[in-house]
């Protein structure tokens, strides 16, 4: 997002993104799986080649050496771990890939031969309420399990309700959907919202709809006096905002990559649905 | 059940300190058992305008320490005698209070008196996170002006995060006390009104507390505002704040100063 290089900061922006990753769960003996691993790469050759993936050790119990091992195996047959998973973190030092905790498994597939790629959207949410080890028992020899998205027609993107005042100093963040603020947003208070951003109170901070990318996120607010409001990469100031639409109510939307603010009482005279040519 | 309040406002100079004498002292005045605790660690001021900074012997840190009994280190008033101190240390900072300490201290104190009144630093640091750790009620001072508003809307949303009450899930109860209103500037547009300090804040309100060179007076002689001259506006003011602490219901009327110069020529006659 531009808003970051354009306002210059002397802080670091973390932001966290979610992937979607192979996992592997290798069975005991480690051996044999290994030679199963072999015999899916001749058919499959070049299947894991550049593809992030993890290791998942909950089945098997490991010493640190051998998890080293397995490890070096798996890279002399190009397979390189990205993170494990399923093992205590005092087993893993500074050489072996970091720990992951909280993966969710959605809709898990068994990888058939002849699939390639999976699927590149990302849907595994890393707060990991649900956790579905079930999807691979350990005894069989699978090769990998990939995690697949629910049909994103169907998916229900998670809104957040605030039903608090937003204080200055505070960030409302939902990198899934949409925020919903039913009291104030306080001068220097930040809403940051994948989707849309809806304030019932007086919106006085700074407004980022559309953060990762959406262009069809809007700003409502019942009471506009935002510092800043952005959707996308496209934002405005307030003292780019004529005075006229100060405190009144607005909605704030993307029409051709520019940022459109205007009065909610009056949507027909600006949002281009139609316009009496003159 | 002893209430533990914090008197806080992110922004230094709004009257802090000020509130903690003028609420503490009045709550005492009342009959209550009161002591007024000083957080500022290394910057004390809460001596000084009780008019006991001759008297500090030990101090917080003393006691959050272990150092001293909780007995030596309070200091109790000369005029009102359920009124007590418990002074900061002028010589260390900030980081010399443990929150461990400060707990044990705070739970002392809630076992000895009705109302143990924290006289919180400016700041968001951990002295004014520290002195509103353990606190069941804050009163949030803000003067009519931007700058202190928006700070004390930082400072709600530290009440909301960072106390122990915030922590274990309850609501904190968060109240605010307007200091330096000036009905005359406010008339003009020269401040924030009412209103809109309420508005933007959205806490209930506690008083307002107008602006007087009585409590300059007061604080230059050593004496809360409500001890100095009982009968002048901002005491008036404070008295009816603490009567709303305790419950009772008073309605919001903002003293000014020219009753006050009245009720104070007769009340001359009268003595």
């Amino acid at each position: 997002m531009t808003i970051a290089t354009r306002h210059p900061r002397h802080s670091f922006r973390f932001r966290g993104r979610n992937f979607l990753a192979l996992v592997l769960r290798p069975a005991l003996p480690v051996s044999q799986w290994l030679g199963e691993l072999d015999d899916w790469l001749v058919r499959s050759p070049g299947f894991f080649n550049g593809k992030p993936l993890i290791l998942d050790l909950a089945g098997v119990a490991l010493e640190r050496d051998d998890i080293a091992g397995l490890i070096g195996d798996l890279a002399s047959r190009s397979i390189r771990i990205m993170g494990i998973e399923g093992v205590e973190a005092a087993m893993l030092d500074a050489n072996l890939p970091p720990l992951l905790t909280g993966g969710r498994t959605l809709g898990a597939v068994e990888v058939a031969e002849a699939i390639t790629p999976a699927p590149a959207t990302a849907d595994a949410k890393p707060d990991g309420k649900s956790e579905d080890k079930s999807a691979a028992a350990p005894g069989q020899a699978q090769p990998a399990t990939a995690i697949a998205p629910l049909p994103s027609q169907s998916r229900q993107l998670p809104s957040l309700l605030v039903d608090t005042p937003v204080r200055s100093g505070q960030a409302v963040i939902n990198p899934d959907g949409d925020v919903i603020i039913l009291g104030s947003v306080a001068s220097g208070a930040e809403v940051i919202a994948a989707g849309s951003i809806h304030v019932y109170g007086t919106l006085r901070g700074r407004a980022l709809a559309g953060a990762y990318g959406n262009e069809s996120a809007r700003v409502f607010c019942r009471r506009y006096e935002a510092e800043l409001i952005a959707i996308g990469e496209s934002y405005k100031a307030i003292e780019d905002i004529e005075s006229e639409l100060r405190q009144k109510p607005v909605q704030a939307w993307l029409a051709g990559g520019e940022l459109k603010i205007a009065a909610l009482d009056q949507p027909e005279k600006e949002t281009g649905t139609w316009r009496k040519s003159s | 059940m002893a209430e533990v309040l914090v008197v806080t406002s992110g922004k230094g100079g709004v009257g802090k300190t000020t509130s903690t004498a003028a609420l503490g002292a009045a709550l005492a005045q009342s009959g209550q058992n009161v002591v007024v605790v000083d957080f500022d660690v290394g910057l004390r001021n809460l001596d000084l305008v009780m008019g006991a900074e001759r008297r500090v012997v030990y101090d917080l840190i003393n006691v959050a320490n272990g150092d001293v009994k909780l007995q030596q280190a309070l200091i109790r008033d000369k005029r009102v005698d359920t009124l007590y101190l418990l002074a900061a240390s002028q010589t260390r900072d900030k980081d010399a209070l443990s929150e461990e300490g400060v707990r044990r201290c705070i739970s002392e104190l809630r076992g000895r008196f009705d109302w143990v009144i924290c006289d919180s630093p400016a700041g968001i640091e951990r002295g004014a996170t520290l002195a509103m750790r353990f606190a069941d009620l804050a009163v949030v001072v803000t003067n009519p002006e931007v700058s202190s508003v928006r700070d004390s809307d930082r400072i709600i949303g530290l009440l909301d995060s960072k106390t122990m009450k915030a922590a274990s899930g309850e609501r904190m109860e968060k109240l605010l006390l307007l200091t330096r209103y000036d009905k005359i500037r406010a008339g003009r547009g020269d401040m924030l009104s009412i209103d809109d300090v309420l508005e933007i804040l959205s806490i209930p309100l506690l008083g307002i507390i107008p602006e007087s060179e009585e409590v300059l007076r007061a604080s230059n002689v050593g004496a809360p505002v409500t001890i100095a001259n009982a009968q002048s506006a901002p005491a008036r003011a404070y008295m009816d704040a603490a009567r709303r602490l305790q419950g009772e219901s008073v309605p919001m009327i903002i003293p000014s100063t020219r009753q006050t110069l009245l009720t104070r020529l007769f009340g001359r006659r009268a003595a």
